[in-house]
Protein backbone atom coordinates (compact mmCIF):
# COMPACT_ATOMS: atom_id res chain seq x y z
CA UNK A 1 0.00 0.00 0.00
CA UNK A 2 2.84 2.61 0.92
CA UNK A 3 4.48 1.29 -1.97
CA UNK A 4 1.65 2.00 -4.28
CA UNK A 5 1.48 5.81 -2.74
CA UNK A 6 5.02 6.10 -3.65
CA UNK A 7 4.42 5.63 -7.28
CA UNK A 8 1.29 7.57 -7.53
CA UNK A 9 3.36 10.26 -6.21
CA UNK A 10 6.46 9.71 -8.85
CA UNK A 11 3.43 9.49 -11.90
CA UNK A 12 2.13 12.90 -10.54
CA UNK A 13 5.53 15.01 -10.48
CA UNK A 14 6.44 13.09 -14.25
CA UNK A 15 2.74 14.12 -15.43
CA UNK A 16 3.41 17.87 -13.59
CA UNK A 17 7.08 17.99 -15.15
CA UNK A 18 5.77 17.19 -18.73
CA UNK A 19 3.52 19.97 -18.75
CA UNK A 20 6.11 21.89 -17.17
CA UNK A 21 8.54 21.13 -20.39
CA UNK A 22 5.56 23.49 -22.00
CA UNK A 23 5.57 26.10 -19.63
CA UNK A 24 9.61 25.96 -20.27
CA UNK A 25 9.43 25.90 -23.93
CA UNK A 26 7.05 28.88 -23.88
CA UNK A 27 9.07 31.19 -21.17
CA UNK A 28 12.24 30.05 -23.53
CA UNK A 29 11.00 32.06 -26.47
CA UNK A 30 10.21 35.53 -24.12
CA UNK A 31 13.43 34.75 -22.49
CA UNK A 32 15.14 34.86 -25.79
CA UNK A 33 13.79 38.31 -26.94
CA UNK A 34 13.87 39.88 -23.68
CA UNK A 35 17.56 39.28 -23.05
CA UNK A 36 18.99 40.06 -26.30
CA UNK A 37 16.80 43.21 -27.22
CA UNK A 38 14.78 44.38 -23.61
CA UNK A 39 11.73 44.09 -25.14
CA UNK A 40 8.86 41.61 -23.22
CA UNK A 41 7.41 40.26 -26.46
CA UNK A 42 3.42 40.08 -25.80
CA UNK A 43 3.40 38.01 -28.88
CA UNK A 44 5.18 34.84 -27.98
CA UNK A 45 2.17 33.01 -26.92
CA UNK A 46 0.20 34.56 -30.89
CA UNK A 47 3.64 32.66 -32.47
CA UNK A 48 3.10 29.47 -30.93
CA UNK A 49 -0.32 29.38 -32.76
CA UNK A 50 0.73 31.43 -35.46
CA UNK A 51 3.47 28.38 -36.17
CA UNK A 52 1.59 25.59 -35.52
CA UNK A 53 -1.60 26.29 -37.63
CA UNK A 54 0.76 26.35 -41.04
CA UNK A 55 1.90 22.81 -39.66
CA UNK A 56 -2.00 21.21 -39.11
CA UNK A 57 -3.29 22.63 -42.28
CA UNK A 58 -0.45 21.90 -44.70
CA UNK A 59 -0.38 18.00 -43.15
CA UNK A 60 -3.84 18.13 -44.17
CA UNK A 61 -3.59 18.80 -47.26
CA UNK A 62 -0.80 15.94 -47.48
CA UNK A 63 2.42 17.43 -47.53
CA UNK A 64 4.62 15.47 -45.72
CA UNK A 65 5.29 16.09 -41.95
CA UNK A 66 8.89 16.95 -42.34
CA UNK A 67 8.38 19.53 -45.39
CA UNK A 68 4.96 20.81 -43.52
CA UNK A 69 7.25 21.77 -40.14
CA UNK A 70 10.33 23.13 -42.43
CA UNK A 71 7.49 25.17 -44.20
CA UNK A 72 6.42 26.39 -40.63
CA UNK A 73 10.10 27.40 -39.50
CA UNK A 74 10.42 29.21 -42.71
CA UNK A 75 7.39 31.12 -42.25
CA UNK A 76 8.74 31.94 -38.73
CA UNK A 77 11.60 33.34 -39.83
CA UNK A 78 10.20 35.60 -42.45
CA UNK A 79 8.35 36.44 -39.63
CA UNK A 80 11.43 38.01 -37.71
CA UNK A 81 12.37 39.15 -40.88
CA UNK A 82 8.81 41.30 -41.17
CA UNK A 83 8.65 42.33 -37.31
CA UNK A 84 12.42 43.52 -37.56
CA UNK A 85 11.71 45.93 -40.80
CA UNK A 86 8.65 46.58 -40.09
CA UNK A 87 8.27 47.08 -35.90
CA UNK A 88 11.71 47.03 -34.44
CA UNK A 89 13.29 49.30 -36.91
CA UNK A 90 11.60 52.74 -36.94
CA UNK A 91 11.42 52.08 -33.07
CA UNK A 92 14.56 51.73 -31.97
CA UNK A 93 15.98 53.41 -29.13
CA UNK A 94 12.11 53.93 -27.81
CA UNK A 95 10.84 53.67 -24.30
CA UNK A 96 10.38 49.44 -23.59
CA UNK A 97 6.99 50.05 -22.66
CA UNK A 98 6.49 51.58 -26.40
CA UNK A 99 8.09 48.21 -28.00
CA UNK A 100 5.87 46.10 -24.98
CA UNK A 101 2.35 47.78 -26.77
CA UNK A 102 3.90 47.16 -30.21
CA UNK A 103 4.33 43.88 -29.38
CA UNK A 104 0.74 43.91 -27.85
CA UNK A 105 -0.14 44.81 -31.61
CA UNK A 106 2.03 41.84 -33.55
CA UNK A 107 -0.30 39.81 -30.99
CA UNK A 108 -3.24 40.79 -32.38
CA UNK A 109 -2.37 40.69 -35.47
CA UNK A 110 -0.99 37.17 -35.52
CA UNK A 111 -4.03 36.05 -33.59
CA UNK A 112 -6.03 37.51 -36.36
CA UNK A 113 -3.90 36.45 -39.78
CA UNK A 114 -3.22 32.87 -38.20
CA UNK A 115 -7.32 32.11 -38.29
CA UNK A 116 -8.18 33.57 -41.23
CA UNK A 117 -5.16 31.96 -43.79
CA UNK A 118 -5.41 28.31 -42.18
CA UNK A 119 -8.76 28.62 -40.10
CA UNK A 120 -10.38 28.67 -36.84
CA UNK A 121 -11.38 25.38 -35.34
CA UNK A 122 -9.47 22.96 -33.24
CA UNK A 123 -7.35 20.57 -35.33
CA UNK A 124 -6.08 17.48 -34.47
CA UNK A 125 -2.05 17.25 -34.79
CA UNK A 126 -0.39 13.93 -35.62
CA UNK A 127 3.11 13.82 -36.05
CA UNK A 128 3.73 10.29 -35.70
CA UNK A 129 5.48 10.56 -32.65
CA UNK A 130 4.40 7.40 -30.47
CA UNK A 131 1.73 8.06 -27.92
CA UNK A 132 1.82 4.48 -26.33
CA UNK A 133 2.06 4.25 -22.62
CA UNK A 134 5.10 2.81 -20.75
CA UNK A 135 6.11 0.89 -17.97
CA UNK A 136 9.17 2.03 -15.92
CA UNK A 137 9.31 -0.84 -13.49
CA UNK A 138 6.10 -0.16 -11.35
CA UNK A 139 5.82 3.47 -13.12
CA UNK A 140 3.18 4.44 -15.94
CA UNK A 141 4.40 7.00 -18.48
CA UNK A 142 3.16 7.91 -21.47
CA UNK A 143 5.76 7.63 -24.57
CA UNK A 144 4.80 10.64 -26.28
CA UNK A 145 5.73 12.78 -22.72
CA UNK A 146 9.09 11.10 -22.90
CA UNK A 147 9.95 11.79 -26.78
CA UNK A 148 9.22 15.54 -25.76
CA UNK A 149 11.15 15.64 -22.49
CA UNK A 150 13.60 14.68 -24.87
CA UNK A 151 13.93 16.94 -27.58
CA UNK A 152 13.16 19.97 -25.21
CA UNK A 153 15.96 18.94 -23.49
CA UNK A 154 18.21 18.36 -26.72
CA UNK A 155 16.97 22.31 -27.51
CA UNK A 156 18.04 23.47 -24.59
CA UNK A 157 21.82 21.94 -24.69
CA UNK A 158 22.11 23.25 -28.21
CA UNK A 159 21.05 26.58 -27.48
CA UNK A 160 23.38 26.97 -24.46
CA UNK A 161 25.77 25.97 -26.56
CA UNK A 162 24.85 28.17 -29.19
CA UNK A 163 25.02 31.20 -26.63
CA UNK A 164 28.15 30.24 -24.93
CA UNK A 165 30.15 29.41 -27.66
CA UNK A 166 29.37 30.60 -30.97
CA UNK A 167 30.60 34.56 -32.14
CA UNK A 168 27.12 35.29 -32.59
CA UNK A 169 25.91 33.72 -29.65
CA UNK A 170 28.55 36.02 -27.99
CA UNK A 171 27.26 39.15 -29.86
CA UNK A 172 23.54 38.02 -28.50
CA UNK A 173 24.94 37.99 -25.02
CA UNK A 174 26.92 41.54 -25.58
CA UNK A 175 23.83 43.06 -27.00
CA UNK A 176 21.99 41.90 -23.91
CA UNK A 177 24.55 43.39 -21.59
CA UNK A 178 25.17 46.77 -23.24
CA UNK A 179 23.79 47.36 -26.92
CA UNK A 180 25.49 51.12 -27.42
CA UNK A 181 28.84 49.28 -26.59
CA UNK A 182 27.94 46.28 -29.07
CA UNK A 183 27.03 48.80 -31.84
CA UNK A 184 30.51 50.70 -30.88
CA UNK A 185 32.39 47.68 -31.87
CA UNK A 186 30.60 46.83 -34.77
CA UNK A 187 27.69 44.25 -34.08
CA UNK A 188 24.46 45.20 -36.18
CA UNK A 189 21.97 45.44 -33.63
CA UNK A 190 19.50 44.86 -37.16
CA UNK A 191 20.75 41.12 -37.84
CA UNK A 192 20.82 40.53 -33.77
CA UNK A 193 17.16 41.14 -33.73
CA UNK A 194 16.45 38.92 -36.62
CA UNK A 195 18.61 36.12 -35.16
CA UNK A 196 16.65 35.90 -32.14
CA UNK A 197 13.08 36.76 -33.18
CA UNK A 198 14.25 33.71 -35.55
CA UNK A 199 15.11 31.36 -32.87
CA UNK A 200 12.17 32.43 -30.73
CA UNK A 201 9.97 31.72 -33.79
CA UNK A 202 11.58 28.29 -34.00
CA UNK A 203 11.02 27.28 -30.40
CA UNK A 204 7.33 28.96 -30.59
CA UNK A 205 7.08 25.86 -33.09
CA UNK A 206 8.25 23.57 -31.34
CA UNK A 207 6.08 24.37 -28.39
CA UNK A 208 3.14 24.99 -31.18
CA UNK A 209 3.80 21.28 -32.54
CA UNK A 210 4.16 19.92 -28.50
CA UNK A 211 0.69 21.53 -27.24
CA UNK A 212 -0.96 21.47 -30.38
CA UNK A 213 -0.06 17.46 -30.26
CA UNK A 214 -1.74 17.23 -26.91
CA UNK A 215 -4.63 19.19 -26.47
CA UNK A 216 -4.73 20.17 -30.11
CA UNK A 217 -4.64 23.15 -32.32
CA UNK A 218 -6.74 26.25 -31.27
CA UNK A 219 -7.12 29.40 -30.12
CA UNK A 220 -6.58 28.26 -26.89
CA UNK A 221 -2.74 28.09 -27.21
CA UNK A 222 -2.18 31.90 -27.33
CA UNK A 223 -3.09 31.67 -23.59
CA UNK A 224 0.23 29.31 -22.43
CA UNK A 225 1.73 32.76 -22.58
CA UNK A 226 0.10 33.77 -19.58
CA UNK A 227 1.31 30.27 -17.45
CA UNK A 228 4.55 31.37 -18.95
CA UNK A 229 4.81 34.70 -16.85
CA UNK A 230 4.57 32.96 -13.19
CA UNK A 231 7.15 30.42 -14.85
CA UNK A 232 9.65 33.83 -16.12
CA UNK A 233 9.09 35.63 -12.44
CA UNK A 234 10.00 32.58 -10.76
CA UNK A 235 13.32 31.59 -13.19
CA UNK A 236 14.50 35.00 -14.25
CA UNK A 237 13.66 36.75 -17.04
CA UNK A 238 17.61 36.55 -18.50
CA UNK A 239 18.15 32.70 -17.36
CA UNK A 240 17.46 29.93 -20.25
CA UNK A 241 17.97 27.37 -17.03
CA UNK A 242 15.88 29.81 -15.25
CA UNK A 243 13.17 29.30 -18.34
CA UNK A 244 13.45 25.47 -18.10
CA UNK A 245 13.56 24.41 -14.06
CA UNK A 246 11.09 27.46 -13.46
CA UNK A 247 8.87 25.99 -15.96
CA UNK A 248 9.31 22.21 -14.60
CA UNK A 249 8.94 23.75 -11.06
CA UNK A 250 5.28 25.43 -11.89
CA UNK A 251 4.28 22.03 -13.36
CA UNK A 252 5.27 19.71 -10.92
CA UNK A 253 3.89 22.07 -8.54
CA UNK A 254 0.85 22.90 -9.66
CA UNK A 255 -0.10 19.11 -10.28
CA UNK A 256 0.93 18.30 -6.48
CA UNK A 257 -0.73 20.72 -4.74
CA UNK A 258 -3.92 20.15 -7.06
CA UNK A 259 -3.67 16.22 -6.20
CA UNK A 260 -2.58 16.38 -2.50
CA UNK A 261 -3.71 20.05 -1.14
CA UNK A 262 -6.87 20.08 -3.54
CA UNK A 263 -8.79 17.97 -1.62
CA UNK A 264 -7.97 19.83 1.83
CA UNK A 265 -8.68 23.15 0.54
CA UNK A 266 -11.10 23.01 -2.16
CA UNK A 267 -10.17 21.95 -6.01
CA UNK A 268 -9.17 24.69 -8.99
CA UNK A 269 -5.64 24.37 -7.21
CA UNK A 270 -3.99 24.12 -10.28
CA UNK A 271 -5.34 27.29 -11.52
CA UNK A 272 -3.99 29.93 -9.17
CA UNK A 273 -1.13 27.85 -7.81
CA UNK A 274 1.51 29.15 -10.19
CA UNK A 275 0.52 32.47 -9.76
CA UNK A 276 0.95 32.45 -5.72
CA UNK A 277 3.92 31.18 -6.12
CA UNK A 278 5.17 33.95 -8.39
CA UNK A 279 3.59 36.34 -5.92
CA UNK A 280 6.00 35.10 -2.85
CA UNK A 281 9.05 34.70 -5.39
CA UNK A 282 8.79 38.18 -6.08
CA UNK A 283 8.77 39.41 -2.48
CA UNK A 284 11.44 37.31 -1.46
CA UNK A 285 13.67 37.48 -4.93
CA UNK A 286 12.44 39.55 -7.53
CA UNK A 287 15.41 38.63 -9.76
CA UNK A 288 14.04 35.49 -10.03
CA UNK A 289 15.64 31.68 -9.14
CA UNK A 290 18.06 32.43 -12.04
CA UNK A 291 18.19 35.46 -12.85
CA UNK A 292 21.26 37.78 -13.72
CA UNK A 293 22.41 39.49 -10.77
CA UNK A 294 22.35 43.22 -11.01
CA UNK A 295 26.38 44.01 -11.30
CA UNK A 296 26.70 47.22 -9.31
CA UNK A 297 29.94 48.96 -8.64
CA UNK A 298 30.45 51.56 -6.03
CA UNK B 1 60.35 55.57 -57.18
CA UNK B 2 60.35 54.64 -54.07
CA UNK B 3 58.93 57.97 -52.53
CA UNK B 4 56.01 57.49 -54.63
CA UNK B 5 54.65 53.99 -53.02
CA UNK B 6 55.73 55.09 -49.52
CA UNK B 7 52.73 56.72 -47.63
CA UNK B 8 53.11 60.47 -46.56
CA UNK B 9 53.28 60.61 -43.06
CA UNK B 10 51.54 63.83 -43.25
CA UNK B 11 48.50 62.40 -44.88
CA UNK B 12 44.64 63.45 -43.74
CA UNK B 13 43.54 60.18 -42.18
CA UNK B 14 40.16 62.09 -41.03
CA UNK B 15 38.50 64.77 -41.90
CA UNK B 16 35.66 66.46 -40.37
CA UNK B 17 34.68 70.02 -41.91
CA UNK B 18 32.23 72.02 -40.03
CA UNK B 19 29.45 69.69 -38.65
CA UNK B 20 26.63 70.69 -36.76
CA UNK B 21 24.64 68.32 -34.29
CA UNK B 22 21.39 68.44 -33.33
CA UNK B 23 20.01 66.28 -31.21
CA UNK B 24 16.20 65.24 -31.15
CA UNK B 25 15.67 67.63 -33.85
CA UNK B 26 15.99 71.09 -31.64
CA UNK B 27 18.89 70.85 -29.57
CA UNK B 28 21.63 72.41 -31.33
CA UNK B 29 24.73 71.01 -29.58
CA UNK B 30 27.85 71.01 -32.37
CA UNK B 31 28.13 74.60 -33.90
CA UNK B 32 30.73 73.97 -36.55
CA UNK B 33 33.34 71.50 -35.59
CA UNK B 34 36.17 71.57 -37.94
CA UNK B 35 39.14 69.08 -37.32
CA UNK B 36 41.79 66.73 -39.10
CA UNK B 37 43.79 63.78 -38.09
CA UNK B 38 47.17 62.76 -39.74
CA UNK B 39 47.70 59.14 -40.65
CA UNK B 40 49.94 57.96 -37.62
CA UNK B 41 48.53 60.96 -35.14
CA UNK B 42 47.25 61.01 -31.69
CA UNK B 43 45.16 64.47 -31.47
CA UNK B 44 43.54 65.51 -28.47
CA UNK B 45 39.86 67.02 -28.39
CA UNK B 46 39.93 69.21 -24.86
CA UNK B 47 37.36 70.87 -23.18
CA UNK B 48 35.02 71.31 -20.30
CA UNK B 49 32.02 69.39 -19.76
CA UNK B 50 29.21 69.95 -22.13
CA UNK B 51 31.63 71.20 -24.36
CA UNK B 52 30.90 68.61 -27.57
CA UNK B 53 34.01 66.60 -26.60
CA UNK B 54 32.10 63.25 -26.94
CA UNK B 55 29.46 64.26 -29.78
CA UNK B 56 32.06 65.00 -32.22
CA UNK B 57 33.13 61.62 -31.62
CA UNK B 58 30.17 59.97 -31.47
CA UNK B 59 29.42 62.15 -34.93
CA UNK B 60 32.29 60.61 -36.47
CA UNK B 61 31.72 56.66 -35.20
CA UNK B 62 27.82 58.16 -35.91
CA UNK B 63 27.09 56.26 -32.41
CA UNK B 64 24.52 59.41 -32.75
CA UNK B 65 22.02 58.19 -34.28
CA UNK B 66 21.30 55.71 -31.82
CA UNK B 67 20.83 58.86 -29.49
CA UNK B 68 18.74 60.74 -31.50
CA UNK B 69 21.43 63.20 -33.40
CA UNK B 70 22.09 63.78 -36.09
CA UNK B 71 24.87 65.32 -38.46
CA UNK B 72 22.67 68.44 -40.34
CA UNK B 73 25.48 70.53 -41.89
CA UNK B 74 29.45 69.49 -42.70
CA UNK B 75 30.95 66.83 -43.75
CA UNK B 76 33.50 63.77 -42.44
CA UNK B 77 35.90 62.08 -44.56
CA UNK B 78 38.07 59.11 -43.97
CA UNK B 79 40.85 58.43 -46.20
CA UNK B 80 39.40 60.83 -48.57
CA UNK B 81 35.71 59.60 -48.41
CA UNK B 82 32.92 60.90 -46.81
CA UNK B 83 31.81 58.67 -44.40
CA UNK B 84 28.81 60.56 -42.63
CA UNK B 85 25.80 58.28 -42.85
CA UNK B 86 27.98 55.02 -42.85
CA UNK B 87 26.65 52.70 -39.77
CA UNK B 88 29.50 51.83 -36.99
CA UNK B 89 29.46 48.11 -38.42
CA UNK B 90 30.86 50.03 -41.34
CA UNK B 91 33.15 52.06 -40.20
CA UNK B 92 34.51 49.31 -37.74
CA UNK B 93 34.68 47.39 -40.89
CA UNK B 94 36.73 50.45 -42.31
CA UNK B 95 38.96 50.74 -39.93
CA UNK B 96 37.45 53.64 -37.41
CA UNK B 97 36.19 52.50 -33.98
CA UNK B 98 35.26 53.93 -30.82
CA UNK B 99 35.78 53.30 -27.11
CA UNK B 100 32.98 54.94 -25.23
CA UNK B 101 33.24 57.51 -22.36
CA UNK B 102 32.97 55.07 -18.86
CA UNK B 103 34.56 52.30 -20.52
CA UNK B 104 30.99 50.29 -21.28
CA UNK B 105 32.50 46.58 -20.87
CA UNK B 106 29.96 43.81 -21.10
CA UNK B 107 29.36 43.56 -17.50
CA UNK B 108 27.99 40.32 -17.50
CA UNK B 109 30.55 38.41 -20.11
CA UNK B 110 34.03 37.80 -19.22
CA UNK B 111 36.94 40.06 -19.93
CA UNK B 112 38.28 37.59 -22.75
CA UNK B 113 34.54 37.46 -24.31
CA UNK B 114 34.54 41.12 -24.11
CA UNK B 115 37.91 41.75 -25.71
CA UNK B 116 36.48 38.68 -28.24
CA UNK B 117 33.57 40.51 -28.78
CA UNK B 118 35.49 43.38 -31.01
CA UNK B 119 36.45 40.60 -33.46
CA UNK B 120 32.68 40.20 -34.39
CA UNK B 121 33.07 41.99 -38.11
CA UNK B 122 36.18 40.22 -38.95
CA UNK B 123 36.12 37.12 -41.10
CA UNK B 124 39.86 36.20 -41.33
CA UNK B 125 40.41 33.16 -39.54
CA UNK B 126 40.50 32.30 -36.25
CA UNK B 127 43.90 32.06 -35.93
CA UNK B 128 44.16 35.27 -37.08
CA UNK B 129 41.87 36.82 -34.27
CA UNK B 130 43.82 34.24 -31.82
CA UNK B 131 47.05 36.07 -32.75
CA UNK B 132 45.43 39.72 -32.00
CA UNK B 133 43.92 38.22 -28.62
CA UNK B 134 47.74 37.33 -27.85
CA UNK B 135 48.70 40.93 -29.11
CA UNK B 136 46.04 42.25 -26.88
CA UNK B 137 46.85 40.05 -24.07
CA UNK B 138 51.07 41.48 -24.66
CA UNK B 139 50.10 45.39 -24.13
CA UNK B 140 47.48 44.41 -21.52
CA UNK B 141 49.12 41.75 -19.14
CA UNK B 142 46.57 42.41 -16.88
CA UNK B 143 43.83 41.55 -19.05
CA UNK B 144 45.44 37.84 -19.26
CA UNK B 145 45.55 37.48 -15.77
CA UNK B 146 41.68 38.68 -15.37
CA UNK B 147 40.34 36.48 -18.76
CA UNK B 148 38.14 34.22 -16.80
CA UNK B 149 37.00 37.12 -14.51
CA UNK B 150 33.24 38.74 -14.92
CA UNK B 151 34.16 42.08 -16.75
CA UNK B 152 31.01 43.64 -14.19
CA UNK B 153 33.41 43.03 -11.19
CA UNK B 154 36.65 44.18 -12.63
CA UNK B 155 38.23 47.41 -11.21
CA UNK B 156 37.51 50.53 -13.18
CA UNK B 157 41.26 50.13 -14.99
CA UNK B 158 40.99 47.10 -15.75
CA UNK B 159 37.31 47.53 -17.57
CA UNK B 160 38.92 50.43 -19.24
CA UNK B 161 41.76 47.93 -20.64
CA UNK B 162 39.45 45.43 -21.59
CA UNK B 163 37.17 48.37 -23.86
CA UNK B 164 40.66 49.45 -25.53
CA UNK B 165 41.56 45.94 -26.03
CA UNK B 166 38.12 45.18 -27.27
CA UNK B 167 38.56 47.81 -30.06
CA UNK B 168 41.76 46.52 -30.89
CA UNK B 169 40.25 43.01 -31.64
CA UNK B 170 38.90 44.88 -35.07
CA UNK B 171 42.53 45.68 -36.17
CA UNK B 172 41.03 49.21 -36.26
CA UNK B 173 43.54 52.31 -37.69
CA UNK B 174 41.64 55.03 -36.15
CA UNK B 175 40.62 54.40 -32.93
CA UNK B 176 38.20 57.75 -31.06
CA UNK B 177 39.23 57.07 -27.69
CA UNK B 178 36.35 59.14 -25.13
CA UNK B 179 37.85 59.92 -21.90
CA UNK B 180 40.48 57.43 -20.80
CA UNK B 181 41.36 58.70 -17.88
CA UNK B 182 37.60 59.22 -16.48
CA UNK B 183 37.62 57.85 -12.69
CA UNK B 184 40.68 56.26 -12.92
CA UNK B 185 43.78 57.21 -10.50
CA UNK B 186 46.57 59.03 -11.71
CA UNK B 187 48.84 56.53 -12.03
CA UNK B 188 46.85 54.42 -13.69
CA UNK B 189 45.91 57.22 -16.45
CA UNK B 190 49.62 57.49 -16.79
CA UNK B 191 49.65 53.65 -17.49
CA UNK B 192 46.80 54.03 -19.85
CA UNK B 193 48.56 56.72 -21.85
CA UNK B 194 51.52 54.62 -22.10
CA UNK B 195 50.10 51.92 -24.08
CA UNK B 196 48.18 54.65 -26.09
CA UNK B 197 51.62 55.53 -26.95
CA UNK B 198 52.77 52.38 -28.02
CA UNK B 199 49.82 51.26 -30.23
CA UNK B 200 50.57 54.33 -32.04
CA UNK B 201 54.31 53.87 -32.19
CA UNK B 202 54.11 50.41 -32.84
CA UNK B 203 50.63 49.22 -34.25
CA UNK B 204 50.54 52.56 -36.07
CA UNK B 205 46.64 53.03 -35.06
CA UNK B 206 45.66 56.93 -35.25
CA UNK B 207 43.82 58.38 -32.04
CA UNK B 208 41.43 60.87 -31.83
CA UNK B 209 41.01 61.02 -28.12
CA UNK B 210 38.53 63.42 -25.82
CA UNK B 211 40.21 64.45 -22.67
CA UNK B 212 39.32 66.57 -19.61
CA UNK B 213 42.50 66.05 -18.30
CA UNK B 214 44.21 68.54 -20.34
CA UNK B 215 47.54 68.26 -18.92
CA UNK B 216 48.24 64.59 -19.60
CA UNK B 217 46.46 64.81 -23.20
CA UNK B 218 48.87 67.87 -24.09
CA UNK B 219 51.96 65.70 -23.08
CA UNK B 220 50.57 62.70 -25.35
CA UNK B 221 49.40 64.37 -28.15
CA UNK B 222 50.99 66.04 -31.68
CA UNK B 223 48.28 68.60 -31.90
CA UNK B 224 45.58 69.57 -30.01
CA UNK B 225 41.38 71.16 -30.50
CA UNK B 226 39.93 73.19 -27.49
CA UNK B 227 36.43 73.21 -27.67
CA UNK B 228 33.50 75.21 -26.48
CA UNK B 229 30.12 75.10 -26.52
CA UNK B 230 30.05 73.31 -29.71
CA UNK B 231 33.11 75.44 -31.54
CA UNK B 232 36.82 75.19 -32.05
CA UNK B 233 38.07 78.13 -29.96
CA UNK B 234 41.83 77.57 -30.42
CA UNK B 235 44.17 74.58 -31.95
CA UNK B 236 47.84 74.21 -32.52
CA UNK B 237 51.12 71.72 -31.69
CA UNK B 238 50.77 70.49 -28.23
CA UNK B 239 53.42 72.06 -27.18
CA UNK B 240 51.95 75.58 -28.19
CA UNK B 241 48.72 74.76 -26.73
CA UNK B 242 50.59 73.60 -23.72
CA UNK B 243 52.60 77.13 -23.16
CA UNK B 244 49.75 78.99 -23.96
CA UNK B 245 48.61 81.71 -21.52
CA UNK B 246 44.72 81.10 -22.19
CA UNK B 247 45.40 77.24 -21.83
CA UNK B 248 47.09 77.36 -18.63
CA UNK B 249 44.98 79.62 -16.83
CA UNK B 250 41.43 78.10 -17.75
CA UNK B 251 42.77 74.26 -18.56
CA UNK B 252 45.60 73.60 -16.87
CA UNK B 253 44.97 75.41 -13.60
CA UNK B 254 48.21 77.37 -13.74
CA UNK B 255 47.90 80.82 -13.30
CA UNK B 256 50.75 83.67 -14.68
CA UNK B 257 51.63 86.60 -12.62
CA UNK B 258 48.73 88.43 -13.63
CA UNK B 259 45.56 87.09 -12.59
CA UNK B 260 42.77 88.02 -15.35
CA UNK B 261 39.17 89.66 -14.31
CA UNK B 262 36.20 87.57 -14.94
CA UNK B 263 35.12 90.34 -17.49
CA UNK B 264 38.47 89.48 -19.72
CA UNK B 265 37.23 85.58 -19.10
CA UNK B 266 33.78 86.48 -20.89
CA UNK B 267 35.56 88.36 -23.06
CA UNK B 268 37.78 85.43 -24.12
CA UNK B 269 34.90 82.87 -24.42
CA UNK B 270 33.51 84.82 -26.72
CA UNK B 271 35.57 84.97 -29.14
CA UNK B 272 34.22 83.27 -31.48
CA UNK B 273 37.11 80.63 -34.38
CA UNK B 274 35.21 79.56 -37.23
CA UNK B 275 37.73 77.07 -39.19
CA UNK B 276 35.50 76.50 -42.31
Amino acid sequence: MELQDLYFLIEVIIGGLMAGVLYSLVALGFVLIFKASGVFNFAQGAMVLFAALPVVRLIEWGVPVWAAIAAAAAIMIGLAFVIERTVLRPLVNQEGIILFMATLGVTFLLEGLAQQIWGSEVYRLDIGIPTDPLFLGEILVNGFDISVAVAAGLLVAALIAFFQTTKVGRALRAVADDHQAAQSVGIPLNHIWIIVWSIAGLVALIAGIVWGSKLGVQFAMTFVALKALPVLILGGFTSIPGAIVGGLIVGAGEKLSEVYLGPIIGGGLENWFAYMLAMVVLLFRPQGLFGEKIIERV
Amino acid sequence: MAEATTTNPATTLLQVSNIEVIYDHVILVLKGVSLSVPEGGIVALLGANGAGKSTTLKAISNLLRAERGDVTKGSIEYKGQRIDGLTPNDLVKRGVIQVMEGRHVFGHLTVEENVMTGAYTRNDGAAAIRDDLDLVYRYFPRLKERRRSVAGYTSGGEQQMTAIGRALMSRPKMILLDEPSMGLAPQLVEEIFEIVKRLNEQEKVSFLLAEQNTNIALRYAKYGYILENGRVVMDGDATALAANEDVKEFYLGLSGTKRKSYREVKHYRRRKRWLS
